[in-house]
């Protein structure tokens, strides 16, 4: 049994759910228009640079991420929180980018795959889950070295079982996930200092 | 171990670490239209008319009035619609779609969409199907004979469910037509499939249609024909807007409800034992194939094939039928039709060797087929079977005949062990002559004037590590550096039919055509010239040919082996289990990459722990799929499986690149049934003859049994 995938029976949910059953049932088209929603800007500092985001601020960061501000490292799996596929890092913390809003980033640091390629840390990761062939598909990646990279952060020398736990929440449909905590564990060793 | 397993840096590796891979979602465009289909509530009704919403300007809708060339998507078969005209099939079914700049506008136009049908009634369970779509019949032996002479006959039913691919990237195209050349780009297994849908679709001759893969987060079948239904409809609708792109990517839960899946099946089998011998196997395989035919007949091939196991039993009568069900379509997912009569069988075995009290893996071992044997269908095993030696290993490293043992003795009251074995074979690419007749792959080389040699193939890397495999066995046979070899997405404007990227066959067979073509190219090797070499496939001499009509002959060159044993802990206070572990020997040949192939093997084997229990798929009162989301299609974690064990047995194949055999889908075949064996003891129960078995079921077991106990 699954012991890790997290209930998501929020409101977001809730709404994806019903615009999926209206794509199959005949439906009319609403005759009030939406209350129209005002647009916040929204500065925040983005892979180290001062960016202004003006917009929807219920709109998901991860629409925002990708479709505002083409970072398309930042993967799509399931827009509700379940698959871990658009994690990033915000200030410092792994979170799904499709569960926060992008209202809520205003003065925070938001740190995607694209940002974290260019540091230390990432070419340890990039060597070890080279050497170990842990990419597959690649989809999951970007999240899951964002997942490898708040663990390591939290716990510099972690057992294979807290990385384990570490990733649980990144879920991989190709390897088996072996390869992945080996290559988490190797970085932990080769990345010695670093973290 | 060979030279070529050595592992390398794989050829993607950078792009897709660093998150600069080009999946079909990341494209950009200003003038990008988006497409949202308006489908069928109803799984079977008549289409009265079809009302769309005023439609802004740059805004449109598409259905069957547009398809210019035949309201057809090729599979095997013709019989599905690029869009439904006056009736449709399953909830889901497409009518048609609206096209436009913003996604959310078209979202809600679609929905605005109504569409006036006659419902009519609908078969949703294949016990009540009225169409048979596919009926084969093989056999051999005297079944009649075997049965009356026997000391005793076992008949017993089992039952597969729904599998989901769940890929972590959902199934996307994107479309553009210009200046009488229609492009389209997409998430894909098989570019040539989605050519030849597309011309047929569109009436564009194959000239003006081109085709390229892009990076592809997975696809273990599902992306083998649903995208030649996506690119049909897609170019369809390009060709109403000419100069513009139009691309759709499915959200998680249409990609779940909509697209195809493992074929659910019920199999009743009868067994003739006579001195302690299975002597006749009397086989009723039946395949849920929902509404339409797509890749049902070579599903289904490949699983009547597959029913006797890796057994030799002398006399057999094997039926296999595709049903017809107003549900969504069913089609390839990796084992493709094998995983549920390999399940059949082997739960069938372990029962029979249970009634007979023997030891489940000595009475299996005992019946196990060796080379020189023949097949299913009257073929030869013409190489070694290592199943024994596979089972010694597995046996090593599990300790499965100690624990086997111990769990049959009293436990403790709250937690449960139990452990099974099964053994099986994967039938190493396309089943029957299909890839020569078919299929008749080409591919290319070309070498560049300063010596790097690309790889000219339509194998689309999908994860399973083919550019770098490839790129491997052609740099060994011309002895020149692996980076001296590239081999990018495929481009059907730029590179031969070598066939699509299924039935574990890439490597095996495409990758030989490329070993030959390097061996020629390193012949004539001129250094400093532009050269290129082209090499057509053919079919090894030893084969015996295999005929469809009646299932006779070699249906494949060779076979694959696996060996699984696992272990489960349930917890009798909630009926929930720990997978202990799963240790696991595969014969796949050389492996051309020992950490590709091992990621393949684990990989293959926790989908498989997944589809005997945690996986589950139910559909509502229209048929329609209710675990839509992975907040309740449950797929594996990290944290799942305590150990996950492989161990790597090699045979040479000598038609394969230095001794490859297939790979990809064997590891998932066999992994239910043993599952369910460990449960069977650790629950104390018998006869647990489906999957997926459920946490609410194994509580039911455990209460059975401790009644049982306590009588």
């Amino acid at each position: 049994m699954s012991k890790t995938q997290g209930s998501s029976h929020d409101g977001a949910t809730a709404a994806v759910m019903s615009a999926a059953n209206e794509a199959v049932t005949t439906a009319t088209l609403p005759t009030t228009a939406a209350p129209s929603v005002r647009a916040v800007s929204v500065s925040f500092v983005l892979n180290g640079r001062e960016v202004t985001w003006e917009g929807d601020p219920s709109a998901k960061l991860l629409d925002v991420l990708r479709d505002d501000l083409r970072l398309t490292g930042v993967k799509c799996g399931c827009r509700e929180g379940e698959c871990g596929a658009c994690s990033i890092l915000l200030d410092g913390v792994l979170v799904n980018s499709c569960m926060v809003a992008a209202g809520r980033v205003g003065g925070t640091e938001v740190t995607t795959i694209e940002g974290y390629c260019t540091t230390e840390r990432f070419k340890v990761l990039d060597a070890t889950f080279a050497r170990r062939s842990a990419v597959q598909c690649g989809y999951c990646i970007p999240g899951m070295v964002l997942a490898a990279e708040a663990l390591l952060s939290a716990n510099p020398h972690p057992t294979e079982e807290e990385v384990r736990t570490g990733i649980s929440g990144n879920l991989c449909r190709c390897t088996g996930y072996n390869a992945i905590v080996d290559a988490i564990l190797d970085a932990s060793k080769e990345g010695e200092g670093l973290w | 171990m060979h030279p070529i397993s050595q592992p390398v840096v794989k050829k993607d590796h950078t792009e897709k670490m660093a998150g600069s891979a080009e999946y079909v979602g990341d494209f950009y465009s200003t003038d990008m239209l988006h497409a949202r289909f308006v489908r069928s509530p109803h799984p079977h009704a008549r289409i009265l008319e079809i009302c769309y919403p005023e439609l802004p300007e740059g805004y449109c809708s598409v259905d069957h009035r547009d398809v210019l060339g035949e309201n057809i998507v090729h599979v095997v078969e013709d019989d599905s619609p690029v869009f439904e005209v006056d009736e449709v099939f399953y909830v889901g079914d497409p009518v048609a779609m609206i096209i436009g700049p913003d996604p959310q506008r078209v979202k809600a136009l679609a929905a605005a969409t109504e569409v006036r049908y006659e419902v009519l009634s609908a078969i949703l369970d294949i016990d009540d199907s009225d169409t048979v779509f596919f009926d084969y019949h093989y056999g051999r032996g005297d079944c009649e004979d075997a049965f009356s002479e026997a000391d005793k006959v076992y008949e017993e039913q089992f039952s597969t469910g729904y599998q989901e691919q769940a890929y972590l990237e959902t199934q996307g195209m994107s479309a553009r037509y210009e200046d009488g050349l229609l492009t389209v780009h997409g998430s894909l297994q098989c570019p040539y499939y989605v050519h030849g849908a597309i011309a047929k679709a569109t009436g564009l001759p194959k000239g003006s249609v081109r085709v390229i893969q892009d990076y592809t987060g997975g696809g273990f079948g599902g992306k083998e024909a649903y995208p030649s239904f996506l690119a049909a409809q897609l170019g369809v609708a390009a060709m109403k807007v000419p100069g513009k792109d139009v691309r759709v990517v499915y959200d998680r839960r249409e990609d779940m409800e909509f697209t195809s899946k493992r074929h659910p099946s019920r199999c009743t089998y009868r067994a003739a034992v006579k001195d302690g011998r299975v002597t006749a196997l009397e086989i009723d395989v039946r395949f849920n194939s929902g509404a339409f035919t797509t890749l049902s007949p070579v599903v289904l091939q490949r699983g009547i094939i597959a029913a006797p196991g890796v057994y030799h039993v002398p006399s057999l009568k094997v039926r296999g039928r595709g049903l017809r069900t107003h549900t969504v379509p069913t089609g390839a997912y990796r084992g493709f039709g094998a995983p549920q009569t390999f399940f059949a069988i082997e739960r069938l075995m372990d029962h029979i060797a249970a009634d007979l009290g023997q030891d489940p893996l000595d009475f299996k071992l005992a019946h196990a087929a060796k080379k020189g044997d023949p097949t299913s269908t009257s073929g030869i095993y013409h190489y070694e079977v290592p199943l024994p030696e596979m089972v010694d290993k597995v046996c090593e490293m599990s300790d499965y005949r100690a624990k086997r043992a111990a769990y049959a003795k009293e436990q403790g009251r709250r937690y449960r062990n139990g452990i099974g074995i099964a053994l099986w074979f994967h039938g190493c690419g396309f089943t029957g002559s299909g890839e020569r007749d078919f299929i008749k792959a080409v591919v290319g080389l070309h070498k560049h004037a300063d010596g790097t040699v690309e790889v000219l193939a339509c194998n689309s890397d999908i994860g399973q590590g083919i550019k770098t495999t490839f790129s491997k066995v052609v740099a060994a046979e011309l002895g020149i550096p692996y980076d001296q070899v590239s081999y990018g997405n495929p481009d059907t404007s730029r590179v031969p039919d070598s066939g699509p990227t299924v039935a574990s066959r890439s490597l095996m067979t495409v990758g030989e055509l490329l070993r030959r073509a390097a061996a020629r190219l390193r012949e004539e090797w001129v250094d400093g010239q532009e050269q290129s070499v082209e090499e057509h496939y053919h079919e090894p001499d030893f084969m015996l040919p295999f005929s469809l009509e009646d299932f006779s002959g070699d249906a494949y060159p060779t076979y694959a082996w696996g060996v699984s044993a696992i272990e489960l802990r349930y917890d009798s206070l909630t009926g929930a289990n720990d997978i202990v572990g799963c240790w696991s020997s595969f014969d796949v040949g050389t492996p051309i990459d020992l950490a590709i192939v091992t990621g393949q093997m684990e990989g293959g084997v926790l989908q498989g722990l997944g589809y005997s229990s945690m996986e589950q798929m139910a559909t509502d009162a229209n048929g329609r799929i209710r675990n839509n989301s992975y907040s309740d299609y449950i797929i594996p974690t990290s944290a799942d499986v305590g150990e996950l064990a492989v161990s790597m047995h090699v045979v040479e194949f000598p038609f394969g690149p230095y001794g490859a055999k297939g790979a990809g889908e064997l590891p998932l075949v066999g992994i239910a049934p043993a599952f369910v064996e460990a449960a069977e003891q650790a629950l104390g129960a018998r006869g647990i003859n489906h999957i997926p078995l459920k946490a609410e079921e194994a509580l039911e077991y455990l209460g059975a049994a401790q009644k049982e106990a306590h009588r």
